[in-house]
């Protein structure tokens, strides 16, 4: 009965009083969580003695952000989106309908002319303006940008959505020539280097476990090691040998392979948990030597001045050779060249993985993968060697890993054993997951949200503005990859594309949906 | 008398010797002896925990046999000794193709998929082990279009048709089984061991598997053997009838005759403690007055 008698009016201040309790209660919540996180810190003063800072206006901040969110959660999001609901239901247009409204044409000439005013006069305004404002001429600048570049996509989303692949490689290929005009050689290093190949090798790496995990279903822990063993392969017989990374690329792919069968036998009659362990036991093994055997690998140290790529042994990048790419072609000296080369390079190598991969997906052996993931038992029954199926899983995924870490050394100039930890591993198999097993377009988004995304972090000047000086965002990047995960995990449980792409059909081509795949048992 | 010629004209596919299998301190199949005949339906019937399942997962490799030899001779004559080999060698070289109580489906994988999975060893060798098929040879796409025909050719067999393009997951119970005996069958076996297949389903769709397993038997020439609890099936289609009990046989012989064989009766209802003397007396008088009326 009380609903009934209930007028707006009073379910309006009901709302806002029980958006205010609970924003007191989230505050509360995070004041005594973050009390002894935040509020406290233990340093060390000039006399080397143990020393409490008090940190109460950080603390303050982080329990405001708490209730004001949650009250904005409560009294305004929710009811927005259960509004949403009913509109949706009554228009018929169910999944648009927010986007529709959000991607306005007012909104977007509004947006397009900041954007084009700031792209051009923001170095001058910002000139003119105190220099606490100038990080945040910069974040309306790139939220112009990504408002515009979002509504051309929303426009063109049919488009887009049927060649997808063909546009995302038109898109790489000219990444960087377009980095370079807008930022000019040594500006695009950034664009170039940190973000895309940064991302690129991530991608690959994440399309080479994808085959042991999401394909076969078999969980692999240690799939950084694989990296490692490609990235001193080339290393190390590079600088003892002197052979040159054309030579060395495939080397590094067989040697990965073969320590990726070397790992397969034993764990063969492992399934689940037992095989991660194992799995994650021999990464740390392949760290572990690449620290101790300093004779060959200087230990920790690790090998530096590792020799560059050419570029088919046309052009080489060494500033004293005589047939140096800048040289040959009469420009002006800079490392960027190189980085664009490497670019091209990393995408090749990641055209290549996708490329084998969805052949393999159509071969015998990757639906063997598949059935494998699928039931193993089911698979003996029909005659199939799940011993060489699984070898081979590992074997392949392996190799992409061995020709990530070639590549790895080569742009790095210098590999060491710190670069080959659990983490990466454990990055990587997230990437996997988020972006959903077995897809690969799924994956290279997970992928660039994940590493572009931490890479924008280092960015983001602004917020130092908020948290004080002394914030360094980066420090900040694995909290915020763990709150990406679990956000996607709730959304999403199946990652970004849960659903399977069937390899064959008779009539038409229909996505298998991800509650009818299963994730392998080991 | 008429059984007896008729074992002698029959040519054993598969021949079960004193087969015994131990899990620890429990005798699961002791000593049992017997053979599946060319071109017939064989059931192996029992009451629950006779040692049905594990007789078959001897005969397929799935469990290593404690004593005992099982010989499988194909058509070309050749032999294999079942019980050295693994598990997937026993469907790849000996030809013996088998499926679950539990079904046992690629679920994520499509009706068509799963049938194409079937056929992974014939598709390795015309992919010339991956590397001819990577590189795009004509000679796999051939073989892989032949393998589409194959299981096209299937799926009209089990009537699935119309959902090929399903994920196997989201097929109902009954074609679930259909699509399991399919998907043997693209394995291009001489021996069908069937566990179960018409655990679970209607007496409609029991029919419909009837008619499935028979025309299996007149089209391919695939013998098969089949565990089943369902009377109606075994006594329908059956030709040859072993029954076990305890892990040992007894009773070998065409479904009429285990019908009435009272060691079989007994078996499956029971028989009160005051009664046993009389049944045991009843069979000692059958086996005088007829011996020949069980084979072997």
């Amino acid at each position: 009965m009380a609903n009934i008698t209930n007028t707006p009016e009073s379910a309006g201040s009901n709302l806002m009083a029980r958006a205010l309790r609970e924003a007191f209660y989230a505050g509360l919540v995070a004041l005594g969580l973050f009390v002894l996180f935040v509020g406290l810190k233990t340093d060390q003063n000039i006399l080397n003695e143990l020393i409490l800072v008090q940190r109460w206006g950080l603390l303050a901040i982080f329990v405001v952000i708490a209730a004001v969110g949650r009250f904005l959660s409560v009294a305004y999001i929710r009811p927005f989106l259960a509004r949403q609901k009913v509109t949706n239901a009554v228009t018929g247009l169910l999944p648009d309908s927010v986007a529709t409204r959000f991607f306005r044409v007012p909104i977007v000439v509004v947006a397009a002319v900041i954007a084009i005013l700031l792209i051009f006069a923001g170095n001058a305004i910002a000139a003119a303006l105190p220099a606490v404002l100038v990080p945040w001429v910069t974040m309306i600048r790139a939220l112009a940008i990504i408002y515009v570049l979002a509504f051309g996509f929303f426009y063109f989303r049919v488009y887009i959505a049927a060649h997808f692949n063909t546009l995302a490689i038109i898109a790489l290929i000219f990444y960087p020539p377009v980095m370079v005009y807008f930022f000019g050689y040594q500006g695009s290093l950034k664009y170039v280097d940190n973000f895309g190949i940064q991302i690129l090798i991530y991608v690959m790496l994440a399309w080479g476990l994808n085959i042991v995990v999401g394909l076969a279903g078999l969980l692999d822990l240690g799939y950084v090691a694989f990296y490692a063993v490609g990235a001193y392969s080339y290393a190390l017989l590079s600088s003892y040998f002197g052979l040159s990374f054309w030579v060395l690329l495939p080397m590094a792919g067989i040697f990965a392979a073969l320590w990726g069968i070397i790992l397969g036998f034993p764990v063969l009659r492992l399934k689940g948990d037992y095989l991660a362990i194992v799995t994650l036991a021999f990464g740390e093994i392949i760290r572990l030597v690449l620290i101790n055997w300093t004779a060959v690998t200087k230990g920790t140290f690790g090998i530096s001045g590792i020799a560059k790529a050419s570029v088919f042994g046309i052009w080489s990048f060494d500033v004293s050779a005589t047939n140096n790419f800048a040289k040959v072609f009469g420009l002006p000296m800079s490392s960027a060249y190189y980085k664009i080369f490497l670019f091209y390079l990393i995408l090749a190598l990641c055209l290549l993985t996708a490329f084998v991969t969805i052949r393999l997906r159509r071969m015998p052996i990757g639906r063997a993968w598949e059935a494998l993931r699928e039931d193993e038992i089911a698979c003996r029954s029909l005659g199939i060697n799940t011993v060489t199926t699984k070898l081979t899983a590992f074997a392949t995924g392996a190799m992409f890993g061995g020709f990530a870490g070639s590549f790895f050394a080569v742009r790095q100039g210098f590999v060491s054993p710190e670069s080959f930890v659990f983490l990466e591993s454990a990055i990587i198999l997230a990437i996997v997951v988020l972006g959903g097993m077995g897809s690969l377009v799924g994956i290279a988004v997970a992928a660039t949200v994940m590493i572009g995304g931490t890479e924008l972090l280092r960015e983001m000047t602004i917020l130092k503005q908020i948290f004080g000086p002394d914030f360094t965002p980066e420090l900040y990047r694995m909290l915020i990859f763990g709150l990406a995960m679990i956000i996607v995990m709730v959304w999403k449980p199946r990652g970004f594309v849960g659903t399977r792409e069937p390899t064959a059909f008779l009539r038409e081509r229909k996505s298998v949906s991800g509650s009818f795949t299963k994730e392998g048992h080991g | 008398m008429a059984l007896e010629t008729d074992t002698m004209t029959k040519d054993p596919i598969l021949k079960v010797d004193h087969l015994s299998m131990r899990f620890g301190g429990l005798m699961a199949i002791n000593d049992l002896s017997f053979e599946a005949y060319r071109g017939d339906i064989t059931a192996l019937i029992g009451p629950n925990g006779a040692g049905k399942t594990t007789v078959f997962n001897c005969i397929t490799g799935f469990y290593k046999p404690t004593m005992g030899m099982i010989t499988m001779r194909q058509k070309a004559g050749k032999e294999y000794l079942l019980e050295r080999m693994s598990d997937f060698e026993v469907n790849r070289d000996a030809k013996v193709a088998r499926t679950f109580q539990n079904i046992r489906l690629f679920s994520g994988l499509t009706v068509l998929e799963n049938l194409l999975v079937a056929q992974h060893n014939k598709l390795m060798l015309a992919s010339g082990y991956t590397v001819l098929g990577l590189l795009g040879f004509p000679a796999y796409k051939k073989a892989a279009a032949q393998s589409i025909e194959q299981a096209k050719y299937w799926l009209e067999k089990a009537n699935l048709t119309d959902r090929a393009d399903d994920p196997a997951g989201d097929l109902p119970y009954g074609a679930q089984r259909r699509l399991e005996i399919a998907r043997a069958m693209c394995t291009g076996p001489e021996f069908l061991c069937l566990d179960e297949p018409a655990a679970g389903l209607n007496p409609r769709e029991s029919l419909v598997l009837n008619e499935l397993l028979r025309s299996i038997r007149k089209d391919t020439g695939t013998s098969i053997l089949l565990i089943e609890h369902d009377m109606s099936v075994v006594m329908e289609i059956s030709d040859h009838v072993v029954v076990l009990e305890y892990g040992q046989k007894i009773s070998d012989g065409n479904p009429e005759h285990v019908k009435h064989d009272p060691k079989v009766i007994a078996a499956y209802l029971g028989v009160e403690d005051d009664e046993v003397e009389e049944v045991i007396e009843q069979i000692e008088e059958i086996a005088v007055a007829a011996p020949g009326d069980t084979p072997k």
